[in-house]
């Protein structure tokens, strides 16, 4: 499950899941849920990407401006993200295979452009049976 | 957490750090709500509570606009000791170099009005503007490495704009000392077709009327006059400030680790100032400072062309006024402990606002002080204020850089729809034209402090002085 939670300048995203990977997998989403109108992005084409950071937190705001890297630089955005994390006391990585297409302004019902995600109210943890992965992007 | 007012417009976080508690320049009313908002996550005081806790700190003001950012609040300076401070990545932000550039247009307020349609169509043609949208300007990497080393007069080598015009911008629109070897590859990839470009969120490119001058002699030298009209161009770096962010976010992480250094918040993540890391995070934000300049002039000079097309006159005939960054970090010279030093100054969401006679300010404008140019929103007025004396005494030279949000995106976003914004800034005679209506409630004027409070509080004060404000007519967004 995602969503979007309250910050005066910013805007916080949140993944939720039984699995690291899904709340990661949410997390993405709902990023790009600021950007674009998920059910109108076709997961068309399919990139993958791998990225590595010191730990499971810096590694969901790696993953996230890893995304917005894609966005600007091969113009895709994604709908849907089959993500694996693997971490242990020596860092984190993880594989992502992300669905979408070539932007396209009139289909995409785009709104605004997410620049960056950042450590800011930053969390991947369990609650219970539920992981979360969470941070506020700078809008 | 204690509150003191020093005078009327200023308040001391007392945190028992003597010149280093940081002072708040603020009314009743803007006290009141940040007392209000204290207990919450994330506060505007918690953040500047957590910031005061950085080594090596020489002072933070934070300036009537102030809201909660990430890690610091937008609408905040900090002074910074060379030997013994740090760099911090919040107290800057992702938009390195965020800031506005205007232009004066020969036409009245009359001319402008009759033809609002046109040009809202020609500046919509003209400047690319939302999210996707490519320049028309495509770099190479060399090229981009010329951009983030050397800034507008780039732009100019290119033929937007006149070399004259350089001097009319803050550091004539290149800092010196960035070296373009500590950006990532990635960083310029990501931005190689974005130089001319606005982006979205709160960046827009608006035609205003001057519609009231307060101070006759200011607004002279810095050659407003009542019923003119006016430009202001808002944006920064773009992708390239964010991928520099994104790149020094992970360094500046392991710095604190390395170094030893204790933050209370990850998102406060540094580097000291003279260490390798700091060093490098410093020429990079330089380096995205001189790509946020180069961005903004030839957005002027589109906006030139666009204004010229539409009333058949020469692109020439539009001046540049000014361009100001308000996400920045410097070395400048303040009088701090009764002496002149060199420290490390960083302002978020916070414009530089020298006074008259610095040498920093353009010769055009220096017996006036530095042009201060305050943003509102699309319903609301901007602002020209003139930099003070007082404020090098007082604020490291810095004031506010807009009205500072009162609303969160998404109130914003149930609270309105973009058609009916649309229309009800039609009844004020605004014509907006955006790419994402839809995404426009969240810049709605209503999510916005007061800028005239806000504006009123720092010219009370003494910080930086009202000389003209404006009214938006056209506003083009992304």
């Amino acid at each position: 499950m995602y969503s979007t939670f309250e910050n005066k300048a910013d805007i916080g995203v949140r993944g939720k899941g039984t699995s690291l990977n899904t709340a990661f997998s949410e997390c993405a989403k709902a990023m790009t849920s600021i950007m674009a109108s998920l059910k109108k992005i076709a997961p068309k084409k399919k990139i993958v990407l791998e990225v590595k950071a010191s730990d499971t937190q810096a590694l969901l705001v790696a993953f996230l401006n890893e995304l917005l890297f894609i966005k600007d630089a091969k113009q895709m955005i994604f709908s849907k993200f089959e993500v694996a994390v693997e971490a242990d006391e020596h860092g984190a990585q993880l594989k992502a295979i992300c669905f979408g297409e070539k932007i396209n302004s009139k289909r995409h019902e785009l709104m605004t452009e997410v620049k960056a995600a950042t450590y800011s109210q930053l969390k991947v943890a369990k609650k219970g049976k539920e992981w979360v992965a969470q941070c506020i992007v700078d809008v | 957490m204690e509150l003191k007012q020093k005078n009327k417009y200023s308040y001391e976080l007392e945190l028992g750090k003597g010149d280093a508690n940081p002072r708040i320049y603020a009314n009743s009313e803007i006290v009141s709500t940040l007392e209000a908002e204290y207990t919450q996550h994330n506060s505007s005081l918690k953040q500047l509570e957590n910031l005061s806790m950085l080594p090596g700190l020489k002072g933070i003001v934070a300036l009537a606009d102030i809201h909660p950012g990430y890690g610091a609040p937008i609408g905040t300076t900090t002074a910074s000791d060379l030997k013994e401070g740090v760099i911090t990545f919040a107290a800057t932000g992702f938009d390195i170099n965020c800031g506005v550039h205007s232009l004066i247009h020969p036409l009245n307020a009359k001319e402008v009005s009759e033809k609002k349609k046109q040009l809202a169509e020609q500046l919509f043609r003209d400047v690319p503007a939302g999210l996707g949208i490519r320049g028309k300007l495509v770099l190479t990497k060399s090229e981009m490495d010329e951009v983030l080393e050397k800034g507008a007069a780039f732009a100019v080598k290119k033929g937007f704009g006149a070399k004259k015009d350089l001097k009319l911008m803050e550091e004539e629109g290149c800092v010196d000392g960035a070296d373009a070897d500590v950006v990532s590859d990635k960083a310029k990839e990501r931005a190689l077709d974005q130089i001319g470009t606005l982006g979205s969120g709160n960046h827009y490119c608006e035609v205003q009327e001057i519609e009231k001058v307060f101070d006759e002699k200011a607004a002279k030298i810095f050659g407003l006059k009542e019923k003119g009209t006016f430009l202001s161009i808002h944006c920064g770096s773009r992708a390239l400030g964010h991928q520099i962010g994104t790149d020094y976010l992970p360094i500046l992480d392991s710095a604190v680790k390395k170094y030893g250094l204790k933050i209370p918040e990850r998102d406060l993540v540094c580097a000291p100032i003279e260490s390798e890391e700091g060093q490098k995070y410093f020429s990079a934000i330089k380096a995205g400072s001189n790509a946020a300049f180069a961005n903004r002039f030839v957005i002027g000079s589109l906006a030139k062309g666009a204004i010229a097309k539409v009333f058949g006159i020469s692109a020439e005939e539009v001046k540049t006024f000014y361009d100001i960054g308000h996400n920045t970090a410097k070395i400048e010279k303040h009088l701090i402990d009764g002496k002149r030093q060199n420290v490390l100054i960083q302002r978020k969401g916070s414009t530089r606002g020298f006074g008259s006679g610095m040498n920093e300010v353009p010769l055009k404008y220096r017996k006036a002080g530095q042009p201060v140019i305050v943003g509102g929103s699309m319903g609301t007025n901007s602002f020209i204020l003139k930099g003070t004396k007082r404020a090098m005494k007082e604020t490291f030279g810095s004031t506010i850089h807009g009205a500072g949000r009162s609303m969160s995106r998404s109130q914003a976003l149930t609270k309105w729809t973009g058609e009916q914004l649309l229309a009800e800034l039609a009844m004020k005679g605004i014509l907006v034209k955006a790419r994402s209506v839809k995404g426009l409630p969240e810049e709605a004027p209503e999510a916005y402090k007061d800028i005239l409070s806000v504006v009123e509080v720092m010219h009370k004060a003494g910080i930086s002085e009202k000389v003209a404000k404006l009214k938006p007519l056209v506003c083009i967004k992304g």
